[in-house]
């Protein structure tokens, strides 16, 4: 296997278990923190595509704007947890969901 | 370029620890786990000749990140005991499964180089070519900090904005206790129940 190969694996494998990880997970947090393994594969893909494609600064660019995006995205999710937890007590989706049906 | 068995090695040590990271009963310990993903994340960026992006990399997804997840334990808890999934883990493990090797499927059927490419220009591409991820990178910090305001902001709003008893007190909910020790003082028999104050 060359080494666009084994990053290509390690992208596969980072999103199997992110996206199992969002099918299972009721924890705000643990939300969180399944979403950042997700993109860590996604960043990982960007940089292997740009290699791969010839267009190395551009993927990294994409990749560099991606991590930023993704953390802020833990912080903003992270608060709305935090304060759920403040107003409702519990940071359990099911229990905070006010949908019924 | 590393060598394949040492990239190996990592792939395995990233996503044995993304498992655990979302397995684990607790949260903390899925935070360290996290943390162990994003070095490896980082050695995988930087074997693949993405300097730059593994030291962001680093120092946010390991580091920003991970103090960010510790202090928002602090104030939620410890405890992720899960009820169980909405939907069936068989169903789970299927979708997965389909979503993967679709994924796989369009990943390596692409036309590929075999080898990696040069030092690339990233400097350039970023400041020149891609500015306008400079700009929106500005925006989405700027929202950053406003999270965090609203990580940090205590609940005295809601005590403030609650409505004025006929004596001319407030009732408040007393908060749970928290792990880093919060409300420890407060007895078990008084959390969740109204005060007025």
């Amino acid at each position: 296997m060359n080494p666009i190969q084994i990053g290509l694996l390690a992208v596969l494998a980072l999103f199997g278990v992110g996206c199992y990880g969002i099918l299972i997970t009721r924890n705000l947090i643990k939300i969180v923190i399944v979403l950042q393994v997700l993109v860590k594969a996604a960043v990982l893909a960007l940089v292997l595509g740009g290699q791969a494609g010839g267009q190395a600064g551009l993927g990294q660019s994409l990749a560099a704007t991606v991590i930023v995006a993704d953390t802020m995205v833990a912080v903003v999710g992270l608060a709305m947890a935090v304060q759920v937890r403040r107003r409702l007590g519990s940071v359990d989706l099911s229990a905070i969901s006010t949908l019924r049906g | 370029m590393a060598e394949g068995g040492f990239l190996l090695v990592i792939v395995l040590g990233a996503v044995v620890c993304a498992y655990r990271a979302m397995t684990s009963p607790r949260i903390l310990t899925s935070t360290i786990y996290l943390a162990f993903v994003s070095a490896a994340t980082a050695m995988l960026l930087y074997s693949f000749g993405a300097a730059q992006v593994a030291v962001i990399e680093l120092s946010v997804g390991a580091g920003l990140v991970t103090v960010l997840l510790v202090y928002a334990i602090s104030v939620v808890g410890d405890d992720a005991t899960d009820a169980g999934p909405i939907i069936p883990r068989p169903v789970a493990v299927a979708l997965t499964l389909l979503t993967v090797t679709m994924l796989g499927w369009m990943a390596f059927s692409m036309p590929a180089r075999t080898g990696l490419a040069s030092v690339p220009p990233l400097a350039r591409a970023l400041w020149q070519e891609r500015v306008l991820d400079v700009w929106i990178q500005m925006v989405l910090i700027f929202a950053g900090v406003l999270g965090i305001l609203g990580l940090l902001a205590e609940s005295r709003l809601a005590r403030l904005t609650a409505p004025l008893n006929g004596n001319g007190h407030r009732t408040v909910r007393i908060a749970p206790r928290t792990a880093c020790g919060v409300g420890a003082d407060r007895p078990a028999e008084a959390l969740g129940k109204e005060v007025h104050v």
